[in-house]
């Protein structure tokens, strides 16, 4: 494994006015993985690749690519970085080929080979056919490819992806995954935001959670999950007329509420798999069970138990296209924040009173 | 994705392009860099011919309303004021379309493009100056218009083909320093909206207080003195000497206008430009 630092950030710290968007972060990004920086709405996830991608300069504190500083070195670390922002930063006048032909141009390709290289991926991320449209015309998902293949002209050491799937259909999100893939398989460390918990479990290697601009976990998704502990056992009986006796049973051997889930369906939350087998040897003796299953801790829980609200996990409707200054909107992430934070108190108050009993 | 083989080959051609690596040995210099950019401006420009239609259309009106409405009151003759006016009103298109610079400029900075154009290692001021090499071929476009309308109509110039080029080029190259104005205030002012409403005003303004359509000389003291201090008179002047064959010594000053425009902004433009937020 490479132990390389792509980024490296100390005490970062910028301000938009009287907004702190990123106070005193602290990032080591390993080279040759994919990297998730997650968070909420205004967690200052943009603002802090904009610092990075030599956009903006820090009020405080460090940041260093590959260990070039981003200030002072800002034109070396331009040479191993691309950037895809979180609005299509592709030229909607130009069909999809001029897009590339003028990325490569700037690349310092020859105008043929910078041709050769637009066709070539236009065809590795299937936009032939639209190839000749003015980018006008995409639909969201061929936006994205086109805005992911003009960072991948010749290939970065570092690629930034802003939010790269925000606002996509489930098809398109799944093949700007399978490019993310592909690139870093080719050696590029990825280096991307998400509001989606599924996204970074599904690609990124590690994971930093980022709150109000600060570092509030970081690990493998795993580690992270690992580190609320405890996932769900779901067990389904043949019998609805059991789910009381089932419930009590449960109830005794874990020592945690039982949730009536459906028809004659359990759920316990918070539950680990010795004592759930325990348990599950105890149920069988005395009712009929059909199915089980245990699930672990998903990032979401994750993310309520690290910083006391849920992130969004469904897809924010469509944002108005504008620059947006990273930390300054605070999102629909932040609606519902006080109905759900006591629920989960509520919750929470409900196994520590069985676990006492 | 119609059959697992084509996604395993279309698989294999994603990894296959991406593992490949092109990149020229050489980074491009600031001039291919700004003629990369130019051909963008250019494409963009053949891509929308209405709105260059809209930008040429309005000296062409003006010149029509002004000769024919009132160039026969002001000169005793529409055929005479001609001669007067072309020259100005060349100008006037020219500044007109000026504001585009600014407009461009503000789309771009919105939709997030520079963003991209400034993680590149290149010369930083690139897209700016990219964007200019489009601005100059439309003062051009312009310019060509309102003469060839002119000549349809009457425009018999003294200072015969050389001295017509030379009002040209004398106004493209105001128009020039001009955009740098816009794109001053395109980098402040963020909107497009913002930009294309100062713009009209302060041109409005600054064109029709000016020795445009008439000469200052019936003027009342007050506008005459503004007139006479307003750089667009300068450069009206000097294209008329040229065109009417008059002689190139109002050339000078038009030229230190331009000086002074491109000392001001150029500088101010890029400050403002290279200024990290």
């Amino acid at each position: 494994m490479n132990t390389e630092l792509a980024v490296e950030t100390v005490g970062v710290v910028k301000s938009f006015g009287a907004t702190k968007a990123v106070d005193g972060l602290d990032l080591a990004v390993p080279a040759g993985a994919v990297y998730g920086v997650l968070g909420p709405n205004g967690a200052g996830k943009t603002t802090t690749l904009r610092i990075l991608a030599t956009l903006l300069a820090p009020d405080a504190g460090s940041a260093r690519v590959f260990g070039h500083d981003v200030v002072r070195d800002a034109n070396r670390v331009r040479e191993r970085i691309s950037l895809t922002g979180q609005f299509a930063s592709v030229d909607n006048d130009l069909t999809g080929v001029e897009n590339l032909v003028l990325l490569a141009r700037l690349h310092g390709y020859r105008p043929a080979a910078a041709r050769e290289r637009a066709r070539d991926l236009l065809e590795a991320f299937d936009l032939v056919e639209a190839a000749e449209r003015p980018a006008r015309g995409y639909s969201g998902g061929m936006r994205r490819r086109l805005d992911v293949a003009a960072g991948l002209i010749v290939r970065p050491q570092l690629m930034f992806l802003d939010e790269p799937t925000t606002g996509l259909d489930p098809r398109s999100r799944n093949e700007v995954w399978d490019i993310i893939r592909a690139t870093v398989e080719r050696g590029t460390t990825v280096l991307l935001t998400t509001q989606y918990l599924e996204e970074a479990d599904q690609l990124a290697q590690r994971v930093a959670v980022i709150d109000h601009g600060k570092l509030v976990a970081e690990g493998t998704p795993g580690e992270l999950k690992a580190s609320v502990g405890r996932g769900s056992l779901r067990i389904e009986l043949r019998d609805p007329a059991d789910v009381p006796e089932a419930s009590r049973i449960l109830v005794g051997a874990l020592g945690a509420p039982a949730e009536n889930t459906g028809r004659a369906e359990l759920t316990v939350r918070g539950t680990d798999p010795r004592s759930v087998a325990r348990a599950l040897g105890e149920l069988t003796q005395t009712v009929e069970v059909d199915d089980f299953s245990m699930d672990r801790p998903s990032l979401d829980e994750v993310f309520l138990a690290l910083t006391g609200r849920p992130a969004t996990s469904e897809v924010p409707p469509a944002r108005k296209p504008g620059r947006k200054q990273g930390g300054r909107d605070a999102g629909p992430g932040r609606r519902d924040t006080r109905a759900d934070r006591s629920k989960s108190r509520a919750d929470t108050a409900a196994t520590t009173t069985e676990e006492t009993r | 994705m119609t059959t697992a083989t084509r996604t395993v080959e279309a698989d294999e051609r994603l990894r296959r392009v991406l593992g490949e690596d092109t990149r020229p040995e050489q980074r491009p210099g600031a001039l291919s860099t700004s003629l990369a950019l130019g051909w963008r401006a250019l494409v963009k420009i053949k891509r929308s011919p209405g709105q260059m239609f809209n930008a040429t259309i309005t000296p062409v009106m003006f010149m029509l309303i002004f000769t024919y409405l009132f160039g026969g009151a002001i000169s005793g003759s529409s055929r005479e004021y001609l001669q007067f006016l072309l020259p100005g009103v060349l100008v006037q298109g020219v500044l007109f379309i000026s504001t585009q610079t600014g407009v461009a400029l503000t789309t771009d900075l919105q939709q997030g493009i520079f963003d991209r154009f400034k993680s590149l290692p290149i010369w930083r001021p690139s897209p700016l100056t990219g964007a200019l090499i489009g601005d100059v071929v439309r003062y051009m476009i312009s310019s060509v218009v309102v003469v060839a309308v002119g000549l349809a109509l009457g425009f018999r110039p003294d200072g015969g083909p050389l001295g017509v080029i030379g009002g040209v080029l004398l106004a493209v190259l105001f128009g020039f320093c001009v955009s740098w104005i816009w794109t001053f205030l395109g980098l402040v002012l963020r909107t497009p909206q913002a930009v294309s409403g100062l713009g009209m005003m302060l041109l409005s303004l600054l064109t029709f207080a000016s020795n445009i359509f008439a000469e200052p000389t019936t003027m009342p003291g007050w506008l005459k003195a503004f007139v006479d201090i307003n750089p667009i008179g300068y450069v009206v002047t000097a294209s008329r000497s040229l065109m009417n064959g008059d002689g190139t010594s109002d050339v000078g000053p038009a030229l230190i206008s331009c000086a002074v425009l491109l000392i001001v902004f150029v500088p101010l433009s890029l400050l403002r430009y290279n200024k990290s937020e």
